[in-house]
């Protein structure tokens, strides 16, 4: 990074740079303030013409696939993260354009894992310039000390869709990894030996994308049934021994937390979704795969056998509990974000009422409506949430970036979006005064619950209202956090950061919400 | 190179380390001869609270009268009162000898008297004393009690930590309401417990392998000592635990020891032990033990408490072995496991017909008594006193664990 860049407070008080990586921002404006204009972006024409009649599309390999996509020197290549981190295909077309000799090139994947740590040396080497994409664990220290040569963008899952379909992110070349796939591009990930469930995060780039490479270690014969990625999008499709490693694509199994605390909380949680009368036939939650978002499942579970209460339709990150769910009549459709392990994976390659979904339907803002708001309450986690409500995701509280947004700015449109979140972790308060990044406002987030009690947003007097007879611990935020402040011996010190923007935070509509700063030295 | 000055005289280590470990820290002394405190911090927390860390390090330190050192603090998020006692152990194993007070500030406020003798005791959580980040957030779960632990669950070679740690979290840990007690060791190690512990004021002491009187006596008569020198000046209430053969044999006498003991209970491993029978699940080698207990305990007017269900993950064997406790006539039994709490309550509670029962009874006494009857009727029935008796100690009961409220009362 280099050079000084032009700042602008934005409507919640956050400086924001004008611009990112050449391409001039709106700072965030409000909800649903920011109205653009125009046209959404649209790939060029193609014609039959130019693809062979018999189907077939194969090519012997991905460099050979890259190189008739017309790969040059600092184009956008994106992959997705359904291999979550199992998967090998990001790093497979990364290290073949290397090979090809491509400089500069903008790494565009919809989520980040450990397994692709190498990108690291990537960009050392200069064939990797920068991110646009969630980055965890080392790549997002290596962003936050400032060593990576463009700014990081962060966005949701809803937010990536939009910015490929509003023209802000042009996609040169897509790779997407595939379980099954036939000649002609039609692709599935739902079975073969790497199967992982939904494809949807790959759904948008197979749409908007300049060029389409299918890669797959399970080639059957045409058609691909069912297909989820459409062969009519795709030019090429390789075969490979193997896209990743199946032992980290699905977990075997997904673990209920067993911290009697983390235990307490999602037990909070359900006995306020009944209390508050949101949990009552026909409704709709989701939860994400975390140790207390599937807690939260078991309990909310016993609840409604109790009641005799059952859902329309739960909303996954899919696992063995929601499957459960769906077995025992209790919700009568899972609509699949990303599936999780083997049980789910099994579940929505055989059960018609276990539906893939994408970030286009259940998320994207710039759409004629999304499922999110249509979801009655949400349990969703957070590294930090202040008195304001406000919630950080992506760092952590020595500012350093360590987690993506994933779907989470999305589901904030829910009915009732909670936090289930402990109140510390070890000597980290996670109740504060401010937020260090701000990745969601406060208006958005409806109740806050911890093990020292559930706080409700003061906006929500009829959620005040509707437990205010229960026996559940509700309290203001504030008198949770002055608790834990004395209990951590006083506040935490600020985060020391510089001046430098290294990543910004997208808000759902393109606008920017906060930023990233390089971390100090220690 | 070293000089002959600042070459260690004496090096002292306290606390855990490894990957997996949170809330606690590691800390090494060093005792030198001149060159000041030299201190080392590393800390997962350091930008957050790597001032606060020096500090209290600094204010331990100078309280034992160390004023050169070297010292090393790898810290994984442990609280003031953790890093107090892990560097005040480190520093007197190096061989500190200062006198001074090296105890945190209070962050809960002293008690103002000692709990009811009879109050609501169904559940008592092990917190093992040396291990403070089980103790931090116990208050939320509810117990009737927690128990810092400074026997069975502490290594013999970390007594001494036990015994700072224990005490640091009675003056800085927010129990939420819970009776505070504290397990001591044997005899007489017990003894060097009580000196550490009583001057913080803990509600109720239990002893463990308890096998006479006289024993009771003792320990009685030491926390009088140490309290009449730095005690809160209010009783501390004791319950006995029968973990042998004798132990069981001299029930009353040791239930009936001293004025202070409100509880008498039983430890079955050590019991089933000392028989030379296995301990199993339906516990029908333990059946004598336990009745004994009970009928001793009722027989001094103080509450039989029962031992723990050791099976963690099963909830409903859990239930059955309270519920079958309570018809045995126990009060309340020990946890090993924050969700076991709940699952205790809800089998320690009368149920609502019990209690609709008992409601008749007591208000059938009240009108025979406004009436000068001698006899209590309810229907066609005659109701004995002794019925009256066990039916206003079920309300009491009732009341206290909240399943009476006004308007059904």
């Amino acid at each position: 990074m280099s050079g000084s860049v032009d700042l602008v407070t934005n409507a919640v008080g956050r400086r924001v740079p004008t611009v990112v990586n050449g391409r001039e921002q709106v700072g965030f404006e409000g909800i649903g303030r920011y109205e653009p204009r125009g046209a959404k972006a649209a790939p060029p024409i193609r014609s039959c013409r130019d693809y062979p009649e018999s189907g077939d599309k194969r090519v012997p390999d991905l460099k050979t696939a890259l190189h008739k996509c017309g790969l040059r020197d600092g184009m956008t290549i994106s992959t997705h993260h359904h291999l979550r981190n199992g998967d090998a295909v990001a790093l497979m077309a990364l290290n073949a354009a290397a090979e090809l000799g491509a400089k500069d090139l903008m790494w565009f994947p919809s989520a980040s894992f450990p397994c692709h740590e190498p990108v690291m040396g990537l960009m050392d080497r200069g064939i990797v310039h920068h991110i646009e994409g969630s980055m965890n664990g080392p790549l997002g220290r290596y962003c936050s000390e400032g060593k990576m040569r463009g700014m990081g963008v962060l966005r949701s899952h809803g937010g990536r869709w939009q910015a490929i379909q509003d023209g802000e992110v042009h996609i040169d070349i897509a790779v997407i990894a595939a379980p099954t796939a036939d000649p002609f591009g039609n692709a599935d990930g739902s079975h073969g030996p790497s199967a992982c469930g939904s494809l949807g995060f790959a759904l948008a780039d197979s749409v908007y994308a300049d060029h389409v490479i299918v890669v797959t270690d399970n080639l059957v014969p045409f058609p691909c049934i069912p297909w989820q990625v459409q062969g009519n999008n795709v030019d090429f499709v390789v075969e490979v021994d193997s896209i990743g490693d199946p032992a980290k694509i699905v977990s075997g199994t997904t673990e209920i937390t067993r911290s009697p605390d983390r235990l307490l909380i999602a037990e909070h949680v359900a006995r306020f979704l009944k209390e508050a009368g949101i949990m009552r036939d026909g409704f709709s939650f989701q939860a994400g795969a975390g140790g207390i978002a599937l807690a939260f499942v078991g309990f909310l579970k016993e609840l409604m056998k109790e009641t005799g209460v059952k859902a329309r339709f739960v909303r996954g990150g899919s696992t063995t509990y929601l499957v459960d769910l769906l077995k025992e009549g209790l919700t009568d459709y899972i609509l699949d974000g990303q599936t999780f392990d083997l049980t789910a994976v099994q579940s929505i390659a055989s059960d018609a009422r276990h539906v893939a979904t994408s970030p286009f339907t259940s998320y994207n803002y710039h759409g004629k409506g999304n499922f999110a708001s249509l979801v009655d309450a949400v349990v969703l986690g957070a590294t930090e949430v202040d008195v304001n409500f406000n919630a950080n995701v992506n760092t952590h509280s020595d500012g350093v970036l360590l987690h993506g947004i994933g779907g989470w700015q999305n589901c904030l449109f829910s009915g009732c979006t909670i936090l289930a979140v402990p109140s510390f972790r070890d000597r980290i308060p996670v109740l504060l005064d401010d937020v260090t990044t701000m990745t969601g406002p406060g208006e958005l987030i409806d109740v806050v619950a911890t093990e020292r009690g559930i706080a409700i947003n003061p906006r929500r007097t009829d959620l005040l209202d509707a437990v205010k007879n229960s026996d559940l611990p509700i309290r203001p935020i504030e008198e949770i956090k002055d608790e834990v402040e004395k209990l951590m011996g006083g506040p935490p010190a600020k985060a020391r950061l510089t001046e430098e923007p290294v990543a910004v935070i997208k808000w759902v509509d393109g606008t920017v919400l906060d930023t990233v700063w390089r971390i100090g030295g220690s | 190179m070293v000089s002959e000055a600042e070459r260690a005289t004496g090096r002292g280590e306290a606390g855990p380390v490894g990957g997996d470990v949170r809330s606690d820290l590691h800390a090494a002394v060093e005792l030198t001869k001149s060159g000041g405190v030299q201190l080392e911090i590393q800390s997962k927390v350091g930008a957050m609270y790597g001032d606060s860390i020096r500090q209290s390090a600094e204010s331990v330190l100078a309280a034992v009268g160390v004023k050169n050192a070297r010292v090393e603090i790898t810290d994984q998020g442990g609280l003031p009162f953790t890093i107090a006692a892990r560097i005040e152990a480190a520093a007197k194993r190096a061989g500190a000898k200062g006198k001074g007070d090296a105890r945190p500030e209070r962050t809960v406020p002293p008690r103002q008297g000692p709990t009811a003798r009879d109050r609501l005791r169904r559940s008592r959580l092990y917190l093992p004393g040396n291990q403070p980040k089980l103790m931090i957030n116990a208050g939320i779960h509810h117990p009737d009690g927690v128990i810092l632990d400074l026997e069975d669950s502490v290594h013999p070679d970390e007594k001494d930590a036990a015994r700072l740690m224990v005490r640091n979290a009675l003056r800085c840990v927010d129990f939420m309401g819970a009776e505070r007690m504290v397990r001591i060791n044997q005899l007489p190690l017990g003894f060097e417990d009580l000196k550490a512990v009583v001057p913080e004021g803990p509600d109720l002491i239990l002893i463990p392998k308890v096998e006479s009187a006289e024993q009771v006596v003792e320990v009685d008569e030491r926390i009088r000592g140490v309290r009449a020198r730095d005690g809160d000046g209010h009783a501390i209430w004791l319950m006995p635990i029968l973990e042998s053969a004798l132990g069981i044999e001299n029930a009353f006498a040791i239930a009936s020891a001293a004025e202070t003991v409100v509880a008498l209970t039983l430890g079955l491993e050590d019991y089933t032990a000392d028989l030379g029978v296995r301990k199993t699940q339906e516990g029908d080698e333990s059946l004598f033990a336990r009745l004994r207990t009970v009928n001793a305990a009722r027989a001094a007017g103080v509450q039989a408490i029962d031992s723990v269900y050791g099976d963690v993950g099963n909830v409903r064997g859990l239930e059955e072995w309270a519920r079958r406790s309570r018809a045995l006539g126990f009060e309340g039994m020990g946890c090993i496991h924050p969700r076991q709490i709940e699952p205790i309550h809800r089998a320690f509670a009368p149920s609502p017909e019990e209690i609709e029962k008992a409601l008749q009874i007591e208000a059938a006494f009240q009108e025979a008594q406004a009436k000068g009857l001698g006899v209590v009727r309810l229907g066609t029935k005659m109701i004995d006193p002794p019925v009256v008796l066990r039916a206003q100690r079920l309300v009491k009961n009732a009341r206290r664990m909240g399943l009476i409220t006004d308007s059904t009362s």
